[in-house]
């Protein structure tokens, strides 16, 4: 029997439950750290760590692990992070209550000269708020969770890490301060700027969210009005947590769409490029798509006749404007459901039975590109498993099913603040 | 058949070295200063591409006109910028297609580029242009015509060489300078520029351009077409920091495919030479790494050129860094003396240059009151697919509380770029929210440069976009991308309100039969 012999409610209970499995597979007990990938020695990102808070819970309400034991990586996570050194130094482990992008697994500290980074501590700082609204037993060990992750949050000083800019920066290193840049025009970073602004000790002002909104693209692509942004990801990151579904700021008023409503119709754009599939890749077609962040392959590309291309390895591909390099993630489908339930279930059937050499053991492996020849029709496949995208699957499919995180995240003070605070008003929000 | 060229002979013209050719017309070597004729209408300062312009107008409208040039005429564009650039893209180009033959069909074996031929190419060019702007022809249309450094030597005079010439009017068009990054032991190591590049021989095997402006791109892909390794560093996050982020990212993914070695966030810091060649230190985001390289590009930025004017002696406001300070009418603190071009530090094009002159002329001869601000003003860079653009960008237009739309055509959704196999790119216009009133627009193609004139046209007419859907295009083209923008924004009006009542419409001419 295959995956696709599977009726829809089973086929996703199926690959949430192997996303699931990966996380409670690769976790560190001690700390509750989570690598970034499968490689052998692969670091711990803070996001995927911010990602694995968020799946215990869903993991105990299917019954996949207990309360028990979710509690007991929870608290062993967020004790981790509350007793971190933070000093900024260069093999310590956060400052000014951010966090370095990559840390070891084993001691926590930083590698890979990486960034103090600011959209990972946020989605890291999201894990917590989803561990701080799930466990809300009075118990000793589930107080002790609502208090870490909640002073995790208050300690973020929001204001350093505007840099006397704008915008927030991209992040900071020990050895040469800030990254010039800060994030500006739609993005993942939606969740960092609410997050933010919710800060009652250190925020950040209203014109720090309306300068990120500065450089927004509301475009007309393919007869869809849509603010644009090219990879799926950041259509999808934020709205794991965010329900912005009946909500709007100044900007959703304005153009009388919401960022939900701008994720549906982002995936139908992905749908229309890979039908017109204007660079002719092997097997694009509005039931094959996921134009995103990715792994992918190296080096030149060999084409008959001589285009000349590249691949791009680990980039973030997108629609319509590219880069694509023929590289598709078999796994966004899955994490678009919340947005287009039947075209993206659609697409994620085909791509399955077309493409069963994406996956490994039920889960969906990095990506995959069928323009260059492998040992089966997939193509090229990438040959590690990535956390984010597990974490992204087991969330959004949850969402897809139940709601749950963002019904979660609605009872949020924390996040209700900082939607308001960014001028997010009506549906949900306008409630007790 | 033994080709003719109307005139050359009679003219003198050397067409067996395109060198002296144009040193002959430009800057000629025997020319002889006329005698100073009295009190000048216009007195006009370089003779680059806002000089001409300004010089040719007023004599066409019987001024008694002095032009000074300094070095040769046509300034940058002709000598070291535009003209020469172009050119050597246009064999870039060529190398390309070359080099992608077999996608059209074609197979073209054994084909070597040969950066020699195609400088010598480039200075076929020069002198060909140099023709229509020969000294000798400035002198025929009645323009008095000095070679020399020019001061001012009062508010009303100024010296070339021993001479003095008197104006009622002047206009200062001196261009810019090369603008050199800070890099350590550049100066002992030596490096080129577009100034001294194109005089070449031949091209080194390796090049490093610093610098990821317009030109810096233009250069790096157009040499790296070229057969030379190049390698592109610039320090900020984007190349063409003031384009649109999609724009920049195209030109970015189409570099990588020529094969440009691209290091973006990435200072140079410092030169030293080597054995092996010139070895320039990097530094990104902490890490410092090496590379070596036979020679280096770099002064892809421009300042004003205001040295040894003598603005002072006239009471004209400048500053190094901004250059000569003008009014919206082109006027310095002078008020007799107006400015042009590059040397007031704003806008940086030809195509601007000449479009300040021309109003400088008018507000200077005419008493005319026409604004610089009120110019639509377009601009490309001349990589490949080209990058043009006009008017406000979306931030632009955030900052000044205009709420726009933006309707995009990607240009692998026209039939023309398709068949050309061009379909790299897009439209973008961007309109008023709720209006068709056109604000600005982005376009990458092949052809952008070209295609941008007919939204440059509709914006300095305030025609609307929707006009552009009645406006026949013929088919197939690529500007028909502009005209689906237009009928986009046209079908925009079919809200749901007119949709209904266009339902009820036929029903109605159903029943009528």
């Amino acid at each position: 029997m295959t995956l696709n012999d599977l009726p829809d409610e089973a086929l996703l209970d199926k690959l949430q439950h192997a996303a699931f499995g990966w996380f409670l597979e690769t976790v560190n007990p001690e700390n509750g750290l989570v690598p970034d990938n499968s490689d052998d020695g692969a670091p711990v990102s803070i996001a995927v760590v911010g990602f694995a808070l968020s799946c215990w819970p869903v993991g105990v309400a299917r019954g996949w692990t207990g309360r028990e034991r979710a509690r007991a990586l929870t608290l062993a996570t967020l004790r981790f992070f509350a007793a971190a050194e933070q000093g900024g130094d260069e093999t310590g482990t956060g400052h000014q209550g951010f966090f370095y992008h990559f840390l070891d697994i084993e001691r926590g500290r930083r590698v890979w000269n990486c960034e103090l980074s600011l959209i990972d501590t946020a989605l890291l700082l999201a894990g917590c708020e989803v561990a701080a609204c799930y466990f809300d037993e009075p118990t000793h060990d589930e107080a002790e969770i609502r208090m870490l992750a909640r002073s995790l949050i208050a300690a973020v000083n929001w204001t350093w890490a505007l840099d006397g800019g704008g915008t927030l920066s991209h992040g900071w290193h020990p050895a040469t301060g800030f990254i010039r840049y800060g994030w500006e025009g739609y993005s993942e970073a939606l969740i960092l700027y609410v997050l933010a602004a919710a800060s009652t000790s250190h925020p950040t002002p209203p014109d720090s969210y309306c300068a990120w909104r500065r450089t927004y693209q509301w475009e007309r692509i393919y007869k869809h009005d849509v603010l644009y942004a090219g990879p799926l990801f950041i259509h999808a990151f934020s709205h794991v947590w965010l329900d912005f579904r009946g909500i709007g700021d100044a900007f959703n008023r304005e153009k009388g769409v919401s960022y939900f409503e701008n994720s549906c119709r982002t995936v139908q754009i992905q749908r229309d490029y890979a039908r017109l599939n204007p660079r002719g890749f092997q097997g694009y077609d509005a039931d094959c798509w996921g134009l995103t962040a990715c792994d992918g392959p190296v080096g030149p590309m060999t084409t008959p006749d001589d285009l000349g291309r590249q691949f791009l390895g680990y980039n973030a591909r997108g629609a319509p404007y590219g880069p694509d390099d023929g590289t598709l993630a078999g796994w966004a489908p899955a994490a678009a459901l919340p947005f287009a339930p039947a075209d993206s279930m659609a697409a994620l059937r085909t791509m399955i039975g077309r493409y069963p050499g994406m996956m490994r053991d039920d889960r969906f492996l990095g990506s995959f590109n069928p323009s260059i020849p492998g040992s089966g029709p997939e193509g090229w496949v990438s040959p590690r498993i990535y956390g984010l995208d597990q974490g992204l699957l087991v969330l959004m499919i949850e969402n897809h099913r139940s709601g749950m995180i963002w019904d979660l995240m609605r009872c949020s003070n924390i996040c209700r603040r900082g939607l308001r605070q960014a001028g997010f008003k009506g549906g949900w929000l306008d409630g007790k | 058949m033994e080709s003719r060229d109307s005139g050359a002979g009679a003219l003198g013209y050397d067409t067996t070295d395109p060198r002296r050719e144009r040193t002959q017309n430009l800057s000629p070597p025997d020319w002889q200063n006329p005698a100073p004729a009295g009190i000048y209408n216009l007195v006009v300062i370089g003779a680059g591409p806002a000089g001409l312009t300004a010089a040719r107008l007023a004599a066409g409208l019987g001024a008694r006109v002095a032009l000074v040039e300094a070095a040769a005429i046509g300034g940058d564009c002709t000598n070291v910028g535009c003209v020469p650039s172009k050119a050597i893209i246009r064999s870039g180009r060529l190398y390309a297609e070359i080099a992608r033959a077999r996608h059209f069909g074609v197979a073209a074996r054994g084909s070597i580029t040969d950066p020699a031929m195609a400088l010598a190419r480039v200075r076929k060019v020069q002198a060909r242009i140099s023709r229509a702007e020969a000294a000798a022809v400035l002198q025929d249309e009645g323009i008095d015509l000095f070679f020399g450094k020019a001061g001012f030597a009062g508010r009303r005079s100024l010296r070339v060489g021993d001479q003095t010439l008197h104006f009622a009017r002047a206009i200062v068009a001196t261009g810019g300078i090369l603008r050199l990054p800070d890099v350590r032991g550049l100066e002992e190591v030596g490096y080129v520029t577009v100034e001294t590049l194109f005089d070449r021989d031949t091209l080194p095997d390796s090049m490093m351009v610093i610098g990821g402006g317009p030109l810096g791109t233009e250069m790096a892909q157009a040499l790296c077409r070229l057969g030379i390794r190049v390698v592109l560093v610039h320090d900020e996050p984007k190349f063409l920091p003031r384009e649109e982020r999609d724009a920049a990212q195209l030109l970015s993914e189409q570099l990588a495919r020529d094969g440009v070695e691209i290091h973006l966030n990435t200072t140079a810091v410092s030169a030293r030479t080597t054995p092996l060649g010139k070895e320039i230190t990097l530094e990104t985001g902490g890490n410092v790494f090496r590379m070596t390289v036979d020679e280096v590009l770099t002064g892809v930025g421009r300042i004003p050129r205001i040295a040894g004017l003598d603005l002072d002696r006239a009471g004209i406001s400048a500053d190094p860094e901004n250059g000569i300070a003008v009014n919206d009418f082109m006027a310095t603190t002078n008020r007799r003396v107006y400015a042009a071009g590059d040397v007031c530090g704003q806008y940086m094009f030809a195509h601007v240059a000449e479009a300040a002159a021309r109003l400088a002329v008018r507000n200077a001869l005419f008493f005319g009151r026409r604004r610089f601000s009120r110019l639509t003003i377009p601009w490309c860079t001349f990589t490949d697919p080209e990058i043009a653009h006009v008017g406000l960008y979306a931030d632009q237009a955030f900052d000044k509380g205009i709420a726009i739309k933006t309707y995009t055509i990607l240009m692998h959704e026209v039939d023309r770029a398709i068949a050309d196999g061009e379909e790299t790119g897009f439209v973008k216009i961007h309109v008023r929210q709720g209006t068709d009133r056109i604000v600005g627009a982005t376009i990458v193609a092949r052809h952008a440069g070209e295609m941008l004139a007919e939204i440059t046209l509709a914006m300095e007419r305030r025609t609307g976009l929707r006009a552009l859907s009645d406006v026949i295009h013929t088919y197939p083209t690529q500007s028909a991308a502009i005209k689906a923008a237009a009928d986009a924004c046209v079908a925009d009006r079919l809200t749901p309100r007119w949709r209904r009542f266009s339902s009820w419409w036929m029903s109605a001419l159903r029943r009528v039969g």
